[in-house]
């Protein structure tokens, strides 16, 4: 066993990099541009015994895509040769929006969903501040409703260039 | 006599609340007034019944279940006597005005209770309490744009509203009651009866803003948990009629 000094515990045969790698390729399953270890959902990646724990925080408590998740981990990691994987929901910390990367934020800008802005834990003024359209950049939008296609986004109106868009809620 | 699991009793009380407020909000899918409503209610139903699950799970933990199997359990095969919820949220959901103006009386109370948990000398509640304190924030802004957008809206759309307020007000009292298991659990949960003055002073304050006038209570309606609305039997039987039919059924 080889401690890789982000506190995990790696097995001798397959590299602890190697599987953060293949986790990284397993996509969200509502924003398939981004992945699950981007979006701070993959937490830690830990070997107990001959079994390869991988604990995963859901976005929202009521998040309904996590069980999808955790198959489409263990799915790829089988193909990485590891047959034994548990995913355990792990719920605190809680998941918070500060925790998806800028690489991230930058595809979901790129897909037309404005990223969440940073809120350093004052979620209540962050609320107030205007949000910037992903497609032309300006900030004279209409929150339309509070409420999305998923628990994590909301929807808003361009005033400028008029078309609609959802941004990923801060959280 | 010492009860023999506060902390479970509790934390089955506050589950159970959010359930049923969860399964009302959810009988508003495909039929709110707009799409945007239609979708809203659809999340706080999801939302609440996501919390609900949160604090089952706590309980399961407190009773030695399994953690995985007792929300279910709970949910889909308890009988209706053995519920806590409070009567507040087990009446039909009403017209569009009463759903609205019971989720926005609930939030408010339950954003004072989560302040008072975040702080509990409990971990593992504290935590809980964090998370969906946050995901509460959506609800209670959407909540409190439409308030006064109907109170203040139409002669019908304020005439709904001013019927809602006297028909859920003499039920919202009933919040000031402690929680099975509460007053062995004093110093680790906040009190009801603290948290019910704090939140009249607010909603209060914020439904006269609203033009709309808290009616003089006169009906008097049963505090205790154990005894529920004549409504009640019906939701559960909905609730639990298709995991009841075939109880070995995997989903």
């Amino acid at each position: 066993m080889i401690a890789n000094g982000r506190g995990e515990v790696a097995s001798p045969t397959i590299p602890i990099d190697q599987i953060w790698s293949a986790l990284a390729e397993v996509p969200d399953p509502e924003m398939p541009f981004v992945n699950l270890v981007e979006l701070g959902i993959v937490r830690e990646v830990e070997w107990l015994g001959g079994t390869l724990q991988v604990t995963i925080t859901p976005t929202f408590a009521a998040c309904p895509a996590y069980e999808v998740m955790g198959s489409n981990i263990e799915g790829r990691l089988h193909k990485l040769g590891i047959g034994n994987v548990k995913v355990l929901i792990r719920h605190h910390p809680t998941w918070t929006s500060e925790w998806i990367t800028d690489v991230a934020r930058a595809k979901l800008k790129t897909a037309g969903l404005a990223p969440p802005p940073h809120h350093s834990g004052n979620l209540i003024q962050v609320l107030l501040d205007p949000v910037a359209c992903p497609h032309c950049g300006s900030t004279n939008t209409s929150l339309r409703n509070g409420f999305g296609t998923t628990p994590c986004r909301m929807i808003y109106t361009c005033n400028d260039c008029k078309e609609p868009f959802e941004q990923f809620k801060p959280l | 006599m010492k009860r023999a699991k506060p902390l479970s009793d509790y934390l089955v009380a506050l589950a159970d609340d959010e359930l049923i407020l969860g399964h009302r909000d959810s009988e508003w899918t495909g039929h709110a007034p707009i799409l945007e409503e239609d979708i809203a209610f659809a999340n706080f139903a999801l939302d609440e019944i996501g919390h609900a699950r949160l604090w089952y799970e706590l309980a399961a933990d407190e009773l030695g279940a399994d953690r995985s199997r007792f929300p279910d359990q709970q949910v889909y095969f308890r009988p209706a006597p053995d519920w806590r919820c409070l009567q507040l949220v087990e009446l039909p959901k009403g017209d569009w005005a009463f759903s609205m103006l019971r989720q926005y009386l609930f939030d408010s109370f339950e954003k004072f209770r989560l302040e008072g948990l975040v702080a509990s000398s409990n971990k593992p509640m504290a935590d809980v309490a964090a998370r969906i304190r946050n995901e509460e924030l959506y609800h209670q802004r959407h909540t409190q744009a439409w308030v006064p957008r109907l109170g203040q809206g139409t002669d019908e759309s304020h005439r709904r509203m001013q019927a809602a307020l006297d028909e859920l007000w003499p039920y919202a009292q009933a919040l000031s009651a402690p929680l099975p298991g509460e007053l062995e659990l004093i110093g680790v949960v906040p009190k009801s009866s603290e948290l019910f003055e704090k939140w009249k002073d607010e909603v209060t304050k914020f439904l006269s803003k609203s033009s709309l006038e808290i009616p003089i209570t006169t009906t008097r309606v049963d505090v205790d948990r154990a005894v529920h609305s004549e409504y009640f039997p019906a939701l559960i039987a909905d609730l639990q009629e298709v995991a009841q039919a075939d109880p070995q059924a995997q989903w």
